[in-house]
């Protein structure tokens, strides 16, 4: 017997799984390739403002990709990403305004202090599940802000005020383009290659094994898997993607300031994560796509209702694809497929 | 010593605020089987309503009855158009409606009746208490309906057949449906039942911080953080939650030096993950021996 | 006839489960349905009850009620005891009884049919304010079938009562189930995947293959043909 919390919300239905479209490799490469193109092309033919609309997305995209892996992959549920995405911040900023390091530093040493602070927080979390695990990162989202603006750090982090952040210029090599671009191109390479990393990571034993504590702990543990090491270790890689993802960020806005990383941010995220597909990789940048332009729409729509507006398109988005983007296009192609062996193991509804 | 019994007291008093919300976010909770973010702006707009009735010339206990009637019918609708439809789905995708909730409800109450701070009448006056100033009328009030509400609430759920039932269906609803349950209705039932408890929540609360709609941000947190503590299971665990959490958050924001006042929350929240931590079904929450 | 099932068709998604099924029970009797697993048993009764898509006929008491939903079948007087008893762990035992009872009238009635499940189960009895999580599986199975005689059933559906449990408890169980048809006049349709118990049990048997009805015989018959039992039922 074991003795289960009364509460439990369910671990292995708690968290949705969006299977990954099997498409042949090489149609795969291809559509990967189409959309770096597209990528490297965009701030060739756009303004300036909408290359840095396209940058804010991939790095959305990037911070939600913290999250998924997280939540999508392992399990663990996560209001707290806000913090994350803050410290990144301000790691870039700090290392910058107080101790003049150049910009490509700091981006690594801001996913490395996030891996550290997201793998501590890993340890107590351990304990809690779901519900609870919800309100500890909850806590831990609404303390960042509070502890930025706090005076006693005032002399590191500014205070409410802030920190402004110098915009990167490109390297004379490239002296062709300007400041926005070569930000776009510096988080674009960025985010791909930890894009990359991801997709590897998933696909790789430690990727099945994560994926296992999600849909079973218990059978996880009992085949073997050291599933606290692996839960740890996976907030802390989750923590530095986000982490990576806000340095980026405040390279891109220039300025840091406590109230941007409130925890409505870690809502922001989670709405992505959720709209964009739980559990894929790719559905990441739409979730991105949707977070940065949805309330925009909403507020030009009219000022005073942007938030019940965004709440209605938000409510129609979900009925209409309640596994988010991903788990849309995947039922699309299933349905011109037809039913194929492989599709018909995953297709099952219970047993006969 | 006396700072101490002043600050337990005014965090009952505050306490109060918050163990009315956890009863209603323990209330949704057994309808549905999770939480809604959405439930304290629903108790906001409610008590908007109420106001807006009141502002209207209707006398109070007759706004406070209309208005509890009418979140009942609204709690009802919100299950069939927002919730029936992703009931299925995914949690997450649930918890994404109910952001989407929060969002139309928050900023609706800001459209129709602006951002301004309104105030709120209450029926027991703001007279202090046993002449002291520890307490006074409206909080002692507070306390008072919460209790009775918990009580009723105690009776209806195990002393009556309906309240088994919804027990049942929230617990498992493929059995409820084999015992013969509707559980579409019984969920419904929920959902009106939570929408109530809150709006006269709301009505209770807005008296001590002001009606304008950001007030339940803070509230809700609290509530749920009071009924997580207690135990989600137990009505009058998250009452006493609420209370504990109170306390806590007074007692933090006075005596903890240099971050007690401006981590106050924070705090509060750290205490009751650790306290999870060690006792992962809350306090008072009931755990359930399963075999596996 | 109380129970009458032609041309039943049932699905999981894009999957056929069930291929033309067609059987009856009629009043009081004791028919079981037998098959390897995964032959589509469970997903008869699940039909039974509104729990999985259909098409075909199901009648019960001449009324119509294919792709009906679950309570409604159950009001008809349908009991259904799935796999995996579907007890509520959190509720207390007497609780779970109650339950049972939820869509009937009459207090006193009610309250004399709980304390004749605890006639016929007298653990229970023992147990009665225990949450019903901290049963042993024979116990829970005994409850789930007590909350499903709570419900007066015409038609009671078991879904392998003996799963999971040890011989003499099974040995015991089904010897109550005798009694309580010969008592109550109540029909069975039980699912096992122990025949040798089923057909001493039951009357009649069915014999499901992939989704198939292959035989459709007297459980004497079926029991007497020894290469049936050898390629079937695995004895």
């Amino acid at each position: 017997m074991t003795t289960v919390p009364e509460n439990d919300v369910g671990a292995a239905g708690a968290v949705p799984v969006t299977r990954a479209i099997r498409l042949r490799p090489r149609v795969r490469h291809y559509l990967i390739a189409a959309a770096i193109a597209v990528a490297l092309v965009i701030p060739l033919v756009s303004s300036s403002f909408v290359t840095f609309q396209v940058t804010e997305v991939i790095i959305y995209g990037l911070a939600i990709l913290g999250l998924n892996l997280l939540t999508g992959f392992n399990g663990q549920f996560s209001l707290g990403h806000s913090a994350f995405y803050g410290i990144g911040a301000y790691t870039t900023a700090i290392l910058m305004h107080n101790y003049d390091i150049a910009y490509y530093w700091t981006v690594p040493a801001a996913g490395a202090v996030c891996f550290v602070v997201g793998f501590l927080f890993g340890l107590p979390a351990l304990r809690l599940q779901n519900l609870y695990l919800a309100l500890a990162t909850f806590a831990l989202g609404n303390a960042t802000p509070q502890i930025l603006k706090f005076h006693a750090l005032e002399g590191l982090t500014g205070g409410v005020q802030g920190l402004v952040v110098d915009q990167p210029d490109p390297p004379d090599f490239l002296s062709f383009i300007d400041g926005d671009q070569w930000l776009y191109y510096f988080t674009l390479a960025v985010t791909l290659v930890m894009l990359a990393a991801a997709a590897n990571l998933i696909r790789s034993r430690t990727g099945r094994a994560i994926k296992a504590i999600r849909d079973n702990p218990i059978a996880a543990s009992a085949m073997g898997i050291n599933t606290s090491l692996y839960k740890t270790l996976t907030f802390g890689v989750s923590a530095l993607y986000t982490g990576v993802a806000g340095a980026l960020s405040a390279l891109a806005v220039a300025f840091v300031a406590p109230d941007s990383f409130t925890i409505f941010l870690s809502i922001s995220l989670l709405v992505g994560l959720v709209i964009g597909g739980v559990g894929s990789i790719p559905g990441c940048i739409f979730g991105g796509l949707f977070v940065l332009y949805v309330p925009n729409i909403a507020n030009s729509v009219s000022t005073g209702l942007a938030g019940a507006i965004y709440g209605v398109i938000l409510l129609l988005v979900v009925f209409a694809m309640p596994a988010g983007a991903a788990g849309f296009v995947r039922y699309l192609v299933s349905q011109t497929r037809g039913l194929r062996p492989a599709d018909a193991i995953n297709s099952q509804g219970g047993k006969p | 010593m006396e700072l101490l019994l002043q600050q337990v007291m005014a965090g009952l008093a505050t306490g109060a605020i918050y163990a009315c919300m956890a009863l209603a976010v323990v209330m949704i909770y057994q309808a549905i089987d999770h939480l809604n973010f959405a439930q304290g702006e629903m108790a906001m707009f409610s008590t908007f309503i109420a106001w807006q009735l009141i502002a209207w010339g209707v006398p109070y206990w007759v706004a406070f009855a209309v208005t509890v009637m009418v979140s009942f019918v609204a709690g009802v609708l919100i299950d069939r158009v927002l919730f029936r439809p992703v009931q299925r789905a995914p949690i997450l995708s649930q918890i994404v409606a109910f952001i989407a909730l929060f969002s139309i409800l928050n900023s609706s109450a800001g459209q129709i009746w602006d951002y301004t701070i309104k105030s709120f009448p209450t029926p027991f006056g703001h007279s202090p208490m046993f002449g002291g100033t520890l307490i006074d009328t409206h909080e002692a009030g507070m306390i008072g309906v919460t209790l009775a509400m918990l009580a009723l609430l105690y009776l209806f759920f195990r002393g009556t057949r309906l309240g088994l039932a919804m027990r049942a269906a929230a617990a498992n609803p493929e059995s409820a449906r084999l015992v013969g349950i509707r559980v579409g209705w019984m969920t419904a039932l929920g959902w009106g039942m939570a929408a109530s408890i809150g709006a006269v929540a709301g009505m209770l609360i807005a008296p001590v911080v002001f009606l304008e709609p950001n007030m339940m941000l803070g509230v809700l947190l609290y509530g749920f953080a009071g009924a997580v503590l207690g135990g989600l299971t137990s009505p009058a665990g998250a009452v006493a939650g609420g209370f504990a959490v109170g306390i806590i958050e007074n007692l933090a924001g006075t005596f903890i030096p240099v971050f007690g006042r401006e981590l106050k929350l924070t705090i509060a929240l750290i205490v009751i993950v650790i306290v999870l931590m060690f006792r992962p079904s809350g306090v008072f929450g009931r755990r359930v021996v399963s075999r596996v | 006839m109380l129970l009458e099932v032609s041309g039943l068709n049932a699905f999981y998604g894009q999957n056929q489960a069930l291929h033309g099924v067609a059987f009856s029970v009629d009043e009081g009797q004791m028919r079981t349905l037998l098959g390897a697993n995964g032959a589509g048993k469970t997903t008869i009764l699940r039909a039974i009850c509104g729990m999985v898509r259909v098409t075909g006929n199901i009648t019960f008491d001449g009324r119509r009620i294919a792709g009906r939903a679950t309570e409604d079948v159950v009001r008809l007087g349908v009991a259904h005891v799935p796999e995996g008893r579907g007890t509520f762990l959190r509720l207390s035992v007497e609780e779970n009884l109650r339950l049972g009872a939820m869509t009937r009238k009459g207090k006193a009635e009610i309250a004399g049919d709980i304390e004749r499940v605890y006639v016929n189960f007298p653990r229970l009895k023992e147990r009665r304010g225990q949450q019903a999580g901290t049963l042993s599986g024979g116990e829970q199975q005994m409850l789930a079938v007590g909350r499903a005689l709570m419900l007066r059933p015409r038609l009671l559906l078991l879904d392998e009562p003996s799963f999971g449990l040890a011989p003499l408890i099974v040995e015991e169980l089904f010897a109550i189930l005798r009694r309580i048809n010969e008592e109550t006049g109540v029909a069975m349709l039980i699912v096992e995947q122990n025949a040798a118990l089923a057909l001493e049990l039951a009357e009649h048997a069915y014999l499901l293959e992939t989704g198939r009805m292959v035989m459709d015989a007297p459980s004497a018959v079926i029991g007497a043909d020894e290469s049936i039992r050898r390629s079937y039922l695995g004895y």
